[in-house]
């Protein structure tokens, strides 16, 4: 994008909505000069996102620069031409993805979002048992206790303590006036967890691996279960035992004292932490799915949501759940909604088919299936195309990361930057208004899909 | 262009029209006086056929957080329904929870043009309206919910001027762009996360220190003061609990002559009579119903099967999920502002308790003898799906089939309820009453729910059959603003709705105090918070339609 149709004249927008991770945090301050953007209460994330210089860019098929037109109709070409199209990435707004869901309903395509591996850390658990959950400000003003589970919250939500957890006010005396914060993990930045709102910092230093040992322990205590001290080592063998016993060399010496530990963190620490939190007015337990990497961790999410559901019986205990980057959140809802699955379903025979496993767009290309890959990628640049053979088509952001040069690529705005619409916050309760702050004219992935469309 | 519709029985209760052979006149969307001389371009013969305006449902949660984490929660619900796109339909699942398109689509072909959310949260308006947005065919309208909301809370605790409190429902009612307010289990929403666990009328909220009652009167007096046609929504203490009866009587008188709509009346009509001390309350209600005129109710009918409870009453959903069916469940508390709870349920009909709370859903219609205070609702999907309307219908306007029924049911529960000594049957006068005239009035719908000149073209064209369900099931023609969208109950066209919102007037001036609330305690700014009219009219998807309000009054 060359000269802006403003000149160089000087907006400034409040209340800007920012897409760039899933707290759309909706309080920045944007200032555009021409195609300049530049926030001024913004987290690293929303800075680089906003501030991130347009590369010039022009739709193209194969290497050739081609006109808006003629990339829609090759576009169309491609997908009539497909048997079963993939629609990938689906980072977008709700405009973006109801966009999505009526082609591939009716090109008889399989729907997924770059990032659902990390949702579904969550489905899985929310489709065998349920959970209770809190919200951004409900947790704000109300909690007591905060546990933050295996996520590097402050790198990944960069004013998440800033906003939730050390604000100045709260709503209610006496309640979550004073809150202690709880870190089990491994080289978590807790630098945040400062200021006059917090009373302590705890942090239980656990390998990602084994924080599930840590949770279930923890679990253990708050329903009451006793965790014995390993027994001392080559402690004397009862009776027949005790004859012998005076022969053994050194056997005289007191063995050394036992150490009780979990996943090598004092017992008495985590005991400590499954007191407070049965002690708490209104604990909440964090975590951000995307960086649960550890094997089958959806069962970590679980064991976290039965804490919370062991401590609701005598106190008040909720999960708070992160991540929703790239528009997942507004992805699965809009899907949801639409179709009554979050997303990996397929509209092959006609009907949606859901399957959180046949459906996994990543699976699917990486086993061969599909034949055609239209990959919207409208927010950041970090979910470029995967590596694949099949032809594919990219609505994306300039600069987006390729793998290998498209079939056809088309640029489009970002929503709350290029292009008004509304996007669902990673809580999946709040949505929330994006602006068209005029930086470029790029249309939205939605125009553009439905000329796509048009052109079938 | 004027089509006409020719010789069909006509019942519409609002003009008094009782099965009277009327001709009906369209033209441009709407109904007309018969024109002199006018070219006809469109006729349809529907001589010995059943002519109504299209059904209203005013109660059915078909849009917003709750069902979409509804939706999430039972794939396998969805799996033994999946719908199939056509070349004019979108694909989608149904059963209890349908899919919003799914959604349109089956009120359309059951003869229904309009639907209302009744439990939209404030913090939860956009995706409730970007829901109903994706839902065709219907006209729509949400009721905010309120009562459990801090601001609100803290303005009664604080004593502020009643003028405040109303300007503060009246900017939320254009926040949320609703048309009507709800309040669900009144305060107890609120007090279920400072961990009270039982919220009764006369108890008192641990942090607030007012009670339910405070709240459901400052609520009603408020709605009425502002004008707004519907009143409060209510949707009571104690849901569920044997006993709760005498909650629902107490909340009736304290009313003192406020208008108030007691909604699933049948989920807080229960008495504690006999050996499992679980028992219908029906009759007390329908009695003392008579000296309250200014009440209306509807029913929340339930109906045997699976289906899925889905409310903002998160305290009770939660007493309540030990019940669920399959085991899973989710609750939340929600921003300062509400909650929710989702739970799977299946209603059996050997079940005592259930056999008799579907007893009490039919005494409560057969008991109540105004048909103008009662509307025909299943509280979808809490009760039943939608789907099973016409099945009730047949229940309430044949008394043999009823009987037949009532063989297949636990026989000790129909002990301890009067259904089987009710002898009522409803006429296809009173059936137009409960789905079309009623609704339509109580909500203040000025142009919906009759066919008389000047109404909006939606109109249901029904075979006369004796076989009630069959009938009301496949409507043989439906008219949306004059369009053609269904014929013989399967959707021929399909056309977008508008959106119904009522807009009160109010001081601007309460901005002052809610904008340095949201940037004290929220995490979302007031600009943003509120709905603007673009977001729903989406480029011409949607279309506002605003009712009319009375003048504010102050008391």
């Amino acid at each position: 994008m060359t000269a802006h149709a403003d000149g160089d004249a000087t907006h400034t927008y409040n209340n800007v909505t920012c897409p760039f991770c899933g707290l759309l945090c909706d309080d920045l301050t944007v200032t555009r000069t021409g195609s300049t953007l530049k926030v001024d209460n913004g987290c690293p994330r929303a800075t680089a996102g906003f501030q991130r210089p347009l590369p010039p860019a022009k739709p193209m098929v194969r290497d050739k620069e081609v006109s808006l037109d003629e990339a829609i109709k090759a576009a169309a070409g491609l997908i009539r031409a497909s048997k079963l199209p993939l629609y990938g990435g689906m980072a977008t707004d709700v405009g973006g993805v109801r966009a999505i869901m009526d082609m591939a309903d009716r090109t008889c395509g399989v729907v997924d979002h770059a990032l659902s591996e990390g949702q579904y850390r969550n489905l899985k658990v929310v489709q065998t048992s349920g959970w209770i959950m809190s919200t951004l400000t409900e947790t704000r003003n109300r909690a007591d206790l905060i546990i933050i589970v295996g996520s590097d919250v402050h790198k990944l939500h960069g004013r998440f303590f800033d906003r939730i957890v050390t604000p100045e006010h709260t709503m209610f005396e006496g309640v979550g006036q004073k809150r202690t914060v709880v870190f089990i993990g491994e080289g978590l930045d807790t630098s945040a967890a400062t200021g006059p709102r917090i009373e302590e910092v705890i942090t239980l230093p656990v390998a990602k691996d084994r924080i599930p040992e840590v949770l279930a322990a923890i679990s253990a205590r708050v329903r009451g279960f006793t965790i014995p001290a390993p027994d001392a080592p080559a402690a004397a063998p009862p009776k027949k035992g005790g004859i012998f016993a005076g022969l053994i060399p050194g056997s005289k010496l007191t063995p050394a004292a036992p150490v009780h530990e979990i996943a090598g963190v004092p017992f008495d620490a985590i005991d400590n932490v499954a007191e407070k939190c049965k002690k708490a007015n209104y604990g909440v337990v964090v975590w951000s799915p995307p960086a649960l990497s550890m094997p089958q961790a959806d069962l970590t999410v679980h064991m976290m949501t039965e804490i919370v559901r062991e401590l609701n019986l005598t106190t008040r205990f909720a999960g708070l759940s992160l991540g929703g980057n790239e528009g997942a959140p507004s992805a699965a809802s809009t899907c949801t909604w639409q179709t009554g699955y979050p997303l990996r379903v397929s509209f092959a025979n006609g009907a949606p088919e859901y399957d959180s496993y046949r459906y996994n767009i990543s699976r699917m290309l990486t086993d061969g299936e599909g034949d055609l890959l239209v990959w919207v990628a409208s927010i950041g640049t970090d979910i470029g195309l995967p590596q694949t053979k099949i032809p594919t088509v990219v609505l994306g952001t300039p600069g987006l990361r390729l793998a290998q040069p498209p079939s056809v690529y088309i640029p489009v705005g970002t929503p709350g930057v290029d292009n008004a619409g509304q996007m669902v916050r990673c809580d999946n309760v709040v949505s929330l208004p994006m602006k068209n702050l005029g930086r470029s004219q790029l249309p939205s992935s939605a125009e553009v899909l439905a000329a796509i469309q048009a052109a079938l | 262009m004027l089509i006409k519709l020719t010789g069909g029985k006509v019942y519409d209760p609002t003009n008094n029209i009782n099965g009277e052979v009327r001709d009906i006149y369209v033209a441009d969307g709407r109904i007309i006086s018969p024109p002199a001389d006018a070219r006809v371009d469109k006729e349809y013969d529907v001589r010995g056929r059943v002519v109504m305006a299209g059904a209203i449902d005013p109660h059915t949660h078909i849009g917003g957080g709750k069902v979409t984490i509804a939706r999430t929660l039972l794939p396998e619900d969805h799996e033994k329904d999946e719908v199939h796109h056509t070349a004019l339909t979108r694909a989608g699942t149904g059963h209890a929870l349908p899919s919003t398109m799914v959604t349109g689509y089956r009120y359309a072909e059951m003869g229904y043009t309009a639907a209302f959310e009744p439990a939209m949260l404030p913090a939860n308006a956009r995706q409730a309206h970007m829901e109903m947005g994706d839902t065709p065919l219907l006209d729509k309208g949400a009721f905010v919910m309120l009562g459990s909301d801090d601001f609100l809370l803290r303005l009664m605790a604080s004593k502020a001027s009643f003028e405040q409190i109303k300007d503060y429902i009246a900017w939320t009612m254009h926040a949320a762009q609703a048309i009507a307010v709800k309040v669900v289990n009144p305060g107890g929403i609120s007090a279920f996360k400072f961990n009270q666990r039982k919220l009764d009328l006369d108890e008192k909220h641990v942090y607030y220190g007012m009670t339910p009652r405070d709240i459901i009167l400052t609520l009603a007096r408020g709605l009425l003061e502002l004008g707004i046609t519907h009143p409060l929504h209510v949707h009571g203490c104690n849901l569920g609990i044997p006993g709760n009866v005498e909650t629902t009587l107490a909340t009736i008188r304290a009313t003192d002559g406020l208008p108030l709509h007691l909604t699933h009346i049948q989920f807080h009509s229960y008495a504690t009579e006999g050996d499992r001390r679980f028992s219908s309350g029906a009759v007390q209600i329908a009695e003392l119903l008579k000296k309250y005129p200014n009440i209306s109710i509807d029913v929340g009918q339930v109906m045997f099967g699976a289906t899925c409870t889905a409310s903002g009453d998160s305290m009770r959903q939660y007493n309540g999920a030990k019940n669920a069916d399959p085991k899973r469940w989710v609750v939340m508390d929600i921003e300062c502002d509400a909650g929710c709870g989702v739970v799977p349920f299946r209603y059996r009909d050997k079940s005592f308790v259930h056999a008799l709370q579907w007893a009490i859903g039919l005494e409560t219609f057969l008991l109540c003898e105004d048909p103008w205070r009662i509307f025909l609702t299943t509280d979808h999907p809490n009760g039943a799906p939608f789907y099973t309307y016409p099945h009730l219908i047949r229940l309430l306007m044949d008394r043999d089939f009823r009987r037949e029924t009532m063989l297949r049911v636990n026989p000790e529960a129909l002990q301890y309820s009067t259904l089987p000594h009710l002898e009522r049957e409803y006429s296809m006068y009173d059936i137009a009453i409960l789905t079309r005239a009623g609704p339509a009035k109580s909500l203040g719908l000025k142009d919906l729910g009759h066919v008389g000149p000047g109404a909006r073209a939606d109109i249901t064209v029904y075979k006369d059959d004796a076989n009630r369900e069959r009938m009301f099931m496949t409507p043989e023609l439906v008219f949306k603003n004059g369009e053609l969208i269904v014929r013989d109950g399967k959707v021929i066209k399909v056309v977008n709705g508008a959106t119904h919102v009522a807009r009160p007037e109010f001081d601007r001036s309460i901005e002052k105090p809610l904008k340095d609330y949201f940037d004290r305690y929220h995490t979302v700014r007031m600009e943003n918070f509120r709905l603007s009219d673009d977001e729903i009219i989406d480029g011409g998807r949607g279309e506002i339609i605003v009712q009319p309000t009375r003048a504010r009054t102050s008391s």
